[in-house]
């Protein structure tokens, strides 16, 4: 790109040009003479400093009614100028802020990360993604040395930076636990304890704790609030809710969880899932339960990865791809 | 013409003979007219402040040499209630959002240099020079 003058004698050139020619051309260098002064920080008083020096310098006998009139112009800007240079300043803090949080973003992504496991006769998909830069979705996988599968899902109510913070201490605390077989109920009981005593008061976690055994086939689970999951009948290709009861996380010191027991079959799939999914938008309608379902099933044909991403590209188009919630999907299948 | 003078702030004419007085000497000096613009803004700033939140308060003009640069100092001194958190006030956006004018920050920007103490429940000072260039 061409290097603009921004000399006054330049600015002065143009403005005797443009008031002979009366000519595009000359608009277009003054367009682009404000465009580096931008560049270049020079506040709106500035420029109309250079115009009255420069109209000055053309014409000398200027009536005094009229320079002073000009004087008046520029006293009226000057305050401008430092909103100006304030709002110049804000915009760099705010530049700094955007890569701190991206870099925060990054390490979370880092803390939270986990593997989907591959565990024979399962077949299992995961997505997660935060509506802003941080997740308070979490998901989580966990195998034992009998081969257990324990999964979790958890939603903070919250979003962003605080609700990030809670979900690591989550993590966390998951990690403590001994490797060996943890039972869903006992596993948010514990977890319930150290939410509670650390978390404010007014920030709440829900989760969904699930163990799957490969070599019976049965899925205990645990639920704390947490949204409803689905059952898949492959056999009749319907979709259930999850029943499961329990109380929040960090709402009551001591809290027992009820655990249930479902056999899993050929065909089966278990989906666990966030309120970012199930409070999808169309408009400003929420997706009725039926709605989400029905997604769902266009896309049950497909391997469980597969499935998860399609339908997280299909709510996210819905969405105009400007996500409301953070969104997590889990589906585990049960095949040959 | 090197004695110091001063304006007391006590109505919202005051405002006025202080910007007045600012924009004179800075004009004797031979600042330009943006710079004459600037102090008197800033003096404007410095007065509705004690105006507004001090009730009465003085406005300090004399001339500082520093060999060989010459400038206008403006000290605006008050017994009023004291800044507690001077690091809120002095931040960007503060006053500004709400429409409050420039703000101390905005002062800072419009001179050379910028100096604030203030102790709570016994008042504030705010001195500021602006160098002839």
């Amino acid at each position: 790109m061409q290097t603009v003058n921004l000399e006054k004698e330049n600015y002065k050139q143009l403005l005797k040009r443009f008031i002979e020619k009366n000519d595009e051309e000359t608009l277009y260098k003054a367009d682009l003479f404000s465009k580096e002064s931008i560049r270049q920080n020079v506040t709106p008083d500035e420029i109309i400093h250079v115009y009255i020096q420069a109209l000055e310098d053309l014409y000398p006998d200027l009536p005094e009614t009229f320079r002073r009139s000009l004087d008046f112009l520029l006293e009226t800007m000057i305050s401008y100028g430092v909103a100006y240079k304030e709002f110049q300043e804000m915009r760099e803090e705010q530049l700094e802020i955007k890569s701190e949080l991206a870099l925060a973003a990054k390490m979370q992504e880092k803390l939270l990360n986990t593997r989907v496991p591959e565990i024979k006769g399962l077949d299992i998909g995961a997505i997660s993604i935060p509506a802003k830069q941080m997740n308070g979705d979490y998901y989580h996988f966990i195998e034992d040395h009998r081969g257990n599968l324990g999964v979790a899902i958890a939603d903070v109510i919250g979003k962003g930076f605080p609700a990030a913070l809670c979900m690591s201490m989550v993590k966390y605390t998951m990690d403590s636990f001994p490797e060996s077989r943890m039972l869903p109920k006992r596993i948010l009981q514990l977890l319930n304890r150290v939410v509670e005593k650390n978390v404010d008061p007014g920030m709440f976690v829900t989760m969904f704790y699930g163990l799957y055994n490969p070599d019976s086939h049965d899925f205990y689970y645990a639920s704390a609030g947490h949204e409803p999951g689905l059952f898949y009948h492959g056999q009749h290709g319907v979709f259930t809710e999850i029943e499961a009861k329990g109380l929040v996380l960090g709402v009551e010191r001591d809290v027992t969880y009820k655990q249930y027991k479902r056999r899993i079959e050929l065909g089966d799939m278990i989906v666990l899932l966030t309120d970012g999914v199930t409070e999808c938008r169309r408009g400003e309608r929420f997706l009725e339960r039926d709605e989400v379902i029905e997604v769902m099933k266009q896309y049950t044909h497909l391997p469980a990865q597969q499935m998860v991403e399609r339908v997280f590209r299909y709510f996210e188009e819905l969405q105009d791809f400007q996500l409301r919630d953070d969104f997590t999907l889990i589906v585990i299948r049960r095949e040959n | 013409m090197n004695s110091q003078s001063c304006v007391n702030i006590e109505k919202e004419w005051d405002i006025v003979s202080a910007r007045q007085l600012g924009r004179n000497l800075a004009r004797k000096l031979g600042f330009g007219t943006v710079d004459q613009a600037r102090i008197a803004t800033a003096i404007s700033e410095l007065a509705r402040n004690i105006y507004l939140y001090a009730g009465s308060g003085e406005i300090y003009f004399d001339i500082v040499e520093d060999h060989p640069k010459k400038g206008i100092r403006i000290r605006a001194i008050d017994q009023g209630q004291g800044i507690e958190d001077i690091g809120k006030v002095m931040k960007d956006g503060y006053s500004t959002s709400g429409g409050l004018g420039a703000g101390l920050p905005g002062v800072k920007r419009l001179m050379d240099e910028f100096h604030i103490s203030s102790v709570p429940g016994a008042g504030t000072e705010v001195e500021v020079v602006k160098w002839l260039r």
